[in-house]
């Protein structure tokens, strides 16, 4: 079957099998930051954004995505930069498997709750599993980033 | 592994319960728990072109669409309003976010799965399914019933007076219950649903004069042990049914309790 959809804003047509998962779909498209984990649902690794929501993508079929837009970390570059450079200074990212789907899924928390507290960071991030890093660097990465970010917004409010 | 032959976006519910009639077929939820399985689908049936994703609101009740997302009701404030926070409860522990942005009502309540949070919560408030063909029936209902071949559209929710709460137990957060307790306390009485028993949720009387005199630490303690006096409970790779025996009056009771803080 022929699908079309928008992939970090570029229109992609491409002939699928019925039960193409929406990750062998991006992959297939140069995304390779869009891991394969888990498998099973519950890992977070594979989390793009699909309509601006993020999904686990090896749980939803391409044939699904048909006429929507996927974004994954390829096309999120620079809303990435903004934070991610905290949680490698936490020394979080460690092997670096998980990093993607995390990076994904903090965008999806920061654009719905652009100040989140501590505990809805780690609500929202609660389906991303990490087996190197014990989340704490995580969180304490996103916590330096933002606190970083309202002391510079503070200080120019300030003139 | 999942295979599947064909996938048709179904136009109407008339293609969709055509096409359902044959075993081989499925209908497509949130795909979540079709996918761990093992098995080959002749032609999976999606309802997402037919507007099945909305909550509307009437004055006497919430109806619910069958493709509404975990997501969706853990934010929709008409719903946290009527469950006292309960609804947001029971789905905040299922995997994470981006599960619960595809997991949909529809899927939980027809899987009528032995660890489902949702199937726990709705039967104490007292839902009803919709079904293409088999019309309104109540969930509780609907629940004993075994597998059909038909449409769930849409779930509804009357509005109610009176209090709900919702407690379960995991192993460890994120991971499926190891049991589920929903408690509605309205103005004629006390609706108790227990699940993951390991079996699916059911409702149960308890002993309902122990509450006649108010809700007390005490008179709470001795309404979950006579719910879990009515409870079969089961064993399973998380916990026993001994384990189950000993935690629901806990749930029961701390669910209650809460209910008469929120009051």
């Amino acid at each position: 079957m022929e699908i079309q959809l928008k992939l970090n804003g570029r229109p992609v047509r491409d002939s699928i099998d019925a039960d193409t998962l929406l990750i062998d779909f991006v992959r297939a498209h140069g995304c390779a930051s869009v891991k394969r984990g888990c498998e099973t649902s519950n890992c977070g690794l594979c989390t793009v954004l699909l309509d601006g929501k993020p999904v686990l993508s090896c749980s939803v079929l391409a044939a699904r995505a048909d006429g929507h837009e996927v974004q994954t970390l390829e096309g999120l570059q620079a809303e990435a930069e903004a934070f991610v450079g905290f949680i490698a200074d936490q020394g979080a990212e460690q092997c670096g498997f998980c990093n993607p789907g995390y990076v994904m899924n903090t965008i999806a928390l920061l654009r719905e709750n652009p100040d989140p507290t501590d505990d809805e960071i780690r609500a929202y991030l609660a389906g991303n599993l990490c087996r190197c890093s014990g989340y704490e660097g995580q969180l304490r990465g996103i916590r330096a980033f933002l606190n970083t970010r309202n002391q510079a917004k503070e200080e120019n409010d300030r003139g | 592994m999942l295979t599947i032959k064909r996938y048709v976006r179904a136009q109407s519910l008339d293609e969709a319960y055509t096409l359902c009639q044959k075993r081989a077929n499925v209908v497509l939820g949130g795909m979540l728990w079709l996918k761990t399985q093992n098995r080959t689908v002749d032609t999976a049936i999606d309802l997402s072109d037919l507007g099945l994703d909305a909550i509307e609101e009437t004055p006497d009740a919430f109806r619910i669409g069958a493709m509404v997302t975990l997501r969706q009701l853990e934010q929709h404030p008409g719903l946290d309003a009527l469950t006292c926070g309960a609804l947001a409860e029971s789905v905040r522990p299922i995997v994470g976010v981006q599960f619960r942005n595809l997991a949909t009502l529809g899927g939980s309540l027809y899987g009528r799965f032995g660890f489902s949070d949702l199937l726990t919560l709705f039967l104490v408030l007292d839902a009803a399914v919709e079904l293409h063909h088999g019309g309104t029936v109540p969930l509780a209902d609907y629940a004993a019933r075994p597998y059909e071949r038909d449409i769930l559209t849409h779930v509804v929710v009357p509005k109610q007076p009176g209090r709900v709460a919702y407690r379960a137990q995991r192993n460890i957060a994120t991971d499926i219950p190891v049991l589920t307790c929903a408690v509605a306390v309205r103005p004629d009485g006390v609706n108790c649903a227990i699940g993951a028993r390991p079996m699916k949720a059911q409702l149960y009387p308890g002993d309902a004069s122990l509450l006649a005199g108010g809700i007390t630490p005490r008179s709470a303690d001795a309404f979950g042990e006579s719910i879990a006096a009515q409870v079969p409970f089961g064993s399973n790779l998380r916990a026993g049914a001994d384990y189950r025996r000993a935690v629901c009056p806990v749930l029961v009771r701390r669910a209650l309790l809460a209910c008469k803080e929120e009051a």
